[in-house]
C-alpha cells in the first residue's frame, strides 16, 4: 500500500481494532455502560426501590439473577439503575477538574514567570496530601452531599490534569508554528486556546480515561464510608457498604455484585485509557 | 566544586519539605474555617447551649480577623492541641496517637508485603520479556489498580473467612480471647516478639493478614509496573553490555548493577503509592473493623465531629509529607548523585 492511497476512515478504523482486541473488547464493555446509565430505570427488571419482606436475603435464581437483598429489592435492578449515578458523578468531576486542569497548566506553561510559580504552589499544596483523605476532609468541610463528592472527586484529579497539560504546553511553546502565530499578529488567547491547546487533546484523552476508572473508584470509595449518597439511593460504594454486614453470615450477592460491576467498569477505563495511549503514543507505554 | 556532604543533603531536604508543610496547614485551616453556617455551633456539637457556643467561639477565635485567628491555630497546633472529639470525649492528640500504631502497623504490612511480590515479579517480567510471566504482571498490573480496595477485602473474608475457615473473625486486630502485649512500639507484632509472646504474635498475625494482603494488593500493581519498566531500561543499557561481555556472572549484573539502578524509579514510585496507601488505608479499616485512625475518621465524619476529622487530615497529611521526606533521603542514600544536581 503506497501512501498516497486514499484509506476510508472506516478500514481505518476497523484495521485499527483488528490489531487491538483487548481495546475493542473494552469500548464494547464501554458502550454497554453507557445504555445502562442512559436507560438504566427502563431496563431494570423490577422497582429498585420496592421492597418485599417474603423474599429478603434470597440468593441468586433465575427470578432475581443477582439475588435480593435485606429489604428483598432485587440486586440486578439496583445494581443496573446505580450506573448513571456512578458514572455520572465521575464523568462531570472529570469533565470539572479537565476544564479548570486545562486553563491553569495552558497559563502556567505559556506564560512561566509569577503565574507558573504560584499555579505551580497550589498544586504542589494539593499533592502533600494523601489524595483520598483531602476528598474526605473536604466533604467533610463542604457537607455531606453528592454535588460536594463531585466537587471533592474534581479537586483531587486536578493536579494531574495541571501537571500534564503544563509540561505538553512548555515543550510546544517556542515551535516554529506558536512563533508564525503570534508573528501573524494572534493574541496570547487565540494562541493558546486555538494553536497549542489542541495539539495537548491526544494526550489528554489517554488521561482522561486512565483517570475515569480513577474517579469511579474514589466516589464509590467516599460513599462505601458513608459520604455522598444516602440510602436508599442505589450505588455500587453504598451497596456494597450495606452488604459488608452479611458477607461474614455467606450472603454474599448483596456485596459482591455491585463490587464486581464497579471493578469491570474501572477495569474498562483503564483498558481503554492503555488501549488509546498505544495508538496516540507508544512511547508513554511502561 | 566540591561534592556536598551527606548532611548537608539531609539538611537541605528538610528544609525543602517545610513549605509544603506551610501549605497543608493553611489548606487545614482553610477546612475549618470553610464549614458551612457556624463553625462554633459544629465544634460545640448538636446539643450545645447558646453560651457554650459563645464560649467555644471565645476559645476558637471566631470573633477576630482571618490573620489573627491563623496565628491562634498555628500556636494551637505547636502546643499540640487539636481540640476534643465530641464522639470519644477525649482530646483529639491523645485519640489518634492511641489509634496511630495500629494503622501504622496494617500500612508497613502491607508495604512489606507487595514489595516482597512486586519485585521479584518485576525483575521476572522484565529478564524474560514476552514469555507468560510478562504477559501475566502487565495483565495484574492493569487488573490491580482496577481493584476497589474495599470490594477485594469482602472477597477475601467471604473465601479465607466463611468458606474456607482458616482466617480469623475479620474484627479488629486481636480476638476477644487475647490481650494485647505490653505497650513498646505499639505494633503487636514487634511487642509480642519482644516480650517472647509467641501465641498473641501468631494471633495478631492472623487478624493482620487479610487486611495487610487487602491494603498491599492495590499497591502491587504500580510497583510492579515500574520495576519491571525500570528494569528493561536499565538491562538494555550499554554498562550492562560491557559487564556481560566483561564475563560477569549473570546474578551479579542482575543484582549488582542492574537492580541498584533500577531501584531509583521504584523509590521514586513509592511516593505515590503512599498517597494510595495512606487513603486505601480508611477503606480497609473500614471493612476489617481495624482500630486505626482511619476508622475513627470514618465514624467521626458520620457523627459530625469535626475537630476530629480535621485532626485526621491534617495527621495524615503530615504523616505523608514525612514519608516523603523519607524517600528523598532514601534516594540519596541509593543514588549519591541525585543530591548532587538540586
Amino acid at each position: 500500500m503506497t501512501l498516497s492511497q486514499p484509506v476510508s476512515p472506516l478500514a481505518q478504523v476497523r484495521y485499527i481494532l483488528s490489531e487491538n482486541y483487548v481495546t475493542f473488547g473494552a469500548f464494547l464493555l464501554f458502550f454497554v455502560m453507557v445504555i445502562f446509565a442512559l436507560l438504566g430505570d427502563a431496563i431494570a427488571p423490577y422497582d429498585p426501590l420496592a421492597s418485599n419482606a417474603s423474599i429478603a436475603l434470597s440468593p441468586p435464581s433465575l427470578a432475581h439473577w443477582f439475588g435480593t437483598d435485606d429489604l428483598g429489592r432485587d440486586v440486578l435492578s439496583r445494581v443496573l439503575v446505580a450506573t448513571r449515578l456512578d458514572l455520572g458523578i465521575a464523568v462531570v468531576a472529570v469533565v470539572l477538574s479537565f476544564a479548570l486542569g486545562s486553563i491553569l497548566g495552558t497559563c502556567s506553561g505559556y506564560f512561566g514567570g509569577w503565574c507558573d510559580r504560584i499555579i505551580s504552589r497550589i498544586i504542589d499544596t494539593l499533592m502533600a496530601f494523601p489524595l483520598f483523605i483531602l476528598a474526605m476532609g473536604l466533604v467533610a468541610a463542604l457537607g455531606n452531599t453528592v454535588e460536594n463528592i463531585i466537587y471533592a472527586t474534581a479537586v483531587i484529579n486536578l493536579p494531574l490534569y495541571t501537571r500534564v497539560v503544563r509540561a505538553e504546553i512548555l515543550v510546544r511553546r517556542d515551535a516554529g508554528y506558536v512563533e508564525a502565530a503570534r508573528l501573524a499578529g494572534n493574541g496570547h488567547l487565540r494562541i493558546m486556546a486555538a494553536h497549542l491547546f489542541p495539539n495537548v487533546l491526544p494526550v489528554m484523552m489517554v488521561h482522561i480515561s486512565l483517570n475515569m476508572g480513577w474517579a469511579i473508584l474514589n466516589a464509590a470509595g467516599l460513599s462505601f464510608i458513608g459520604l455522598g449518597v444516602r440510602p436508599p439511593t442505589p450505588e455500587w460504594g453504598i451497596m456494597v457498604a450495606e452488604g459488608a454486614t452479611y458477607i461474614i453470615s455467606g450472603e454474599w450477592w448483596l456485596a459482591i455484585f455491585p463490587g464486581a460491576v464497579l471493578m469491570l467498569a474501572v477495569f474498562c477505563f483503564n483498558l481503554l485509557g492503555d488501549g488509546l495511549r498505544d495508538l496516540i503514543d507508544p512511547r508513554m507505554r511502561t | 566544586m566540591s561534592r556536598p556532604s551527606t548532611l548537608s543533603i539531609v539538611i537541605r531536604r528538610i528544609i525543602g519539605a517545610l513549605p509544603s508543610i506551610l501549605g497543608v496547614i493553611i489548606v487545614t485551616f482553610v477546612l475549618t474555617r470553610a464549614l458551612p453556617g457556624d463553625p462554633a455551633a459544629y465544634f460545640a456539637g448538636p446539643a450545645a447551649s447558646q453560651e457554650a457556643i459563645d464560649q467555644i467561639r471565645e476559645t476558637l477565635g471566631l470573633n477576630r480577623s482571618l490573620p489573627e485567628q491563623f496565628i491562634i491555630y498555628v500556636g494551637e497546633l505547636l502546643r499540640g492541641d487539636l481540640g476534643n472529639s465530641l464522639t470519644t470525649g477525649q482530646t483529639v492528640v491523645s485519640d489518634l496517637l492511641t489509634r496511630l500504631p495500629a494503622s501504622l502497623e496494617l500500612t508497613l504490612a502491607g508495604l512489606v508485603f507487595s514489595l516482597t511480590l512486586a519485585l521479584p515479579l518485576g525483575i521476572l517480567a522484565a529478564t524474560r520479556p514476552g514469555s507468560w510471566i510478562d504477559h501475566g504482571v502487565r495483565v495484574l498490573a492493569t487488573a490491580g489498580v482496577s481493584l476497589p480496595t474495599f470490594f477485594t477485602g469482602l472477597l477475601l473474608i467471604y473465601v479465607f473467612y466463611f468458606l474456607l475457615g482458616v482466617a480469623p473473625a475479620p474484627l479488629g486486630r486481636l480476638a476477644i480471647l487475647y490481650s494485647p502485649p505490653d505497650q513498646l512500639t505499639g505494633l503487636f507484632l514487634v511487642d509480642s516478639l519482644l516480650t517472647g509472646d509467641l501465641e498473641t504474635f501468631r494471633a495478631a498475625l492472623g487478624q493482620l493478614m487479610l487486611p495487610a494482603i487487602t491494603l498491599g494488593l492495590f499497591a502491587l500493581a504500580p510497583l510492579a509496573r515500574v520495576t519491571r519498566a525500570a528494569m528493561l531500561s536499565v538491562l538494555s543499557s550499554d554498562f550492562i553490555r560491557t559487564a556481560r561481555a566483561s564475563g560477569l556472572a549473570p546474578h551479579t549484573i542482575l543484582f549488582g548493577y542492574a537492580f541498584r539502578n533500577a531501584l531509583l524509579p521504584v523509590v521514586t514510585t513509592l511516593g505515590v503509592v503512599f498517597s494510595f496507601l495512606l487513603g486505601a488505608n480508611v477503606l480497609v479499616e473500614k471493612v476489617f473493623a481495624w482500630p486505626g485512625i482511619g476508622s475513627y475518621a470514618v465514624s467521626a465524619l458520620i457523627a459530625s465531629d469535626y475537630a476530629a476529622v480535621q485532626g485526621f487530615v491534617l495527621t495524615m497529611a503530615l504523616l505523608y509529607v514525612v514519608l516523603n521526606l523519607l524517600i528523598d533521603l532514601l534516594y540519596t542514600v541509593i543514588d549519591p548523585r541525585a543530591g548532587v544536581e538540586s
